[in-house]
């Protein structure tokens, strides 16, 4: 059983990150709304740590809050987007009701699934193991099964962000193909 | 605390679709978006306490294909920007017919 002192900053960063959220979806503006987006991302950074995922946590920041929200903003900047009042960006109150009631059906539908009970691991002593991760650390316990089991996986990865990097090269130039 | 993180990412993935339903920002839907994956990613890490170190790897490979993601959509807002000077999806409906 985690102590008071955990439970209760647990409890602090999940209220203000969902409190985040919230005000994330419901403001005018875009920046605004990508920062407070920011905001729940630093907390669910600071939940992977409570939860002993401390790379992750690092990635969480450096990556998400970092790296994919600064490109969100640059995006912003550039399309001069920033002006809440000259986009009608919010559905009307029928669209607002509909969506609110599908949001609550989705929390009750994925809700229902937690009295069920969790499937056992698939390795015996599976899951999290202290003592693999005081022998390779928290960026070690990642990696061994990223580089053995996963290797495939993460090799592909790279072709992936290879297509992406032309793909988004592509799309975004200004110049037609056929023009020359 | 498996319970109450399940329960957060819950919270959070309904708030990311109530968002994707709400907004016509093409922008603001695309954070939406993101908000949902990091949700998805929060059930990943809570369920790698039970599971094994897996599901951490998981994260990584969420978060390449989320940035991968940011990376073409953002070309393509840019390029129905140059085409018609709006990011509102209520304009945007040349496949509707």
């Amino acid at each position: 059983m985690p102590n008071f002192f955990y439970q209760v900053h647990f409890y602090l960063f999940g209220l203000i990150a969902i409190a985040s959220s919230i005000a994330f979806v419901t403001r005018k503006s875009p920046v605004a709304a990508a920062l407070w987006l920011v905001n729940t991302m630093f907390c669910l950074a600071a939940l992977y740590v409570m939860l002993e995922a401390h790379f992750i946590g690092v990635i969480q920041v450096l990556v998400y809050a970092g790296a994919i929200m600064v490109v969100f903003l640059f995006v912003v900047m550039l399309l001069n987007l920033g002006q809440p009042s000259e986009i009608a960006d919010m559905r009307g109150k029928w669209g607002k009701l509909a969506a609110g009631l599908l949001g609550l059906a989705l929390l009750a539908q994925v809700m229902a699934l937690a009295g069920k009970r969790l499937p056992e691991p698939f390795t015996p002593g599976g899951g999290y193991n202290a003592d693999v991760v005081r022998d390779l650390g928290a960026v070690g316990s990642v990696a061994q099964p990223l580089f053995n089991e996963y290797l495939l996986a993460f090799e592909l990865t790279s072709v992936l962000l290879l297509v992406a990097i032309v793909g988004a090269v592509v799309i975004g130039r200004r110049r037609r193909i056929d023009a020359r | 605390m498996l319970a109450e993180s399940l329960a957060l990412s819950a919270v959070l993935f309904s708030i990311g679709a109530i968002g994707v339903l709400t907004r016509r920002n093409a922008i603001v839907i695309f954070m939406c978006v993101e908000l949902m994956l990091n949700a998805v990613n929060l059930t990943f890490v809570a369920l790698s306490k039970v599971y094994g170190m897996a599901g951490q790897v998981f994260v990584i490979f969420v978060m390449t294909v989320a940035a991968a993601e940011a990376a073409v959509g953002l070309a393509i807002i840019i390029a129905i920007f140059r085409h018609k000077q709006t990011v509102n999806l209520e304009n945007i409906n040349l496949l509707k017919g």
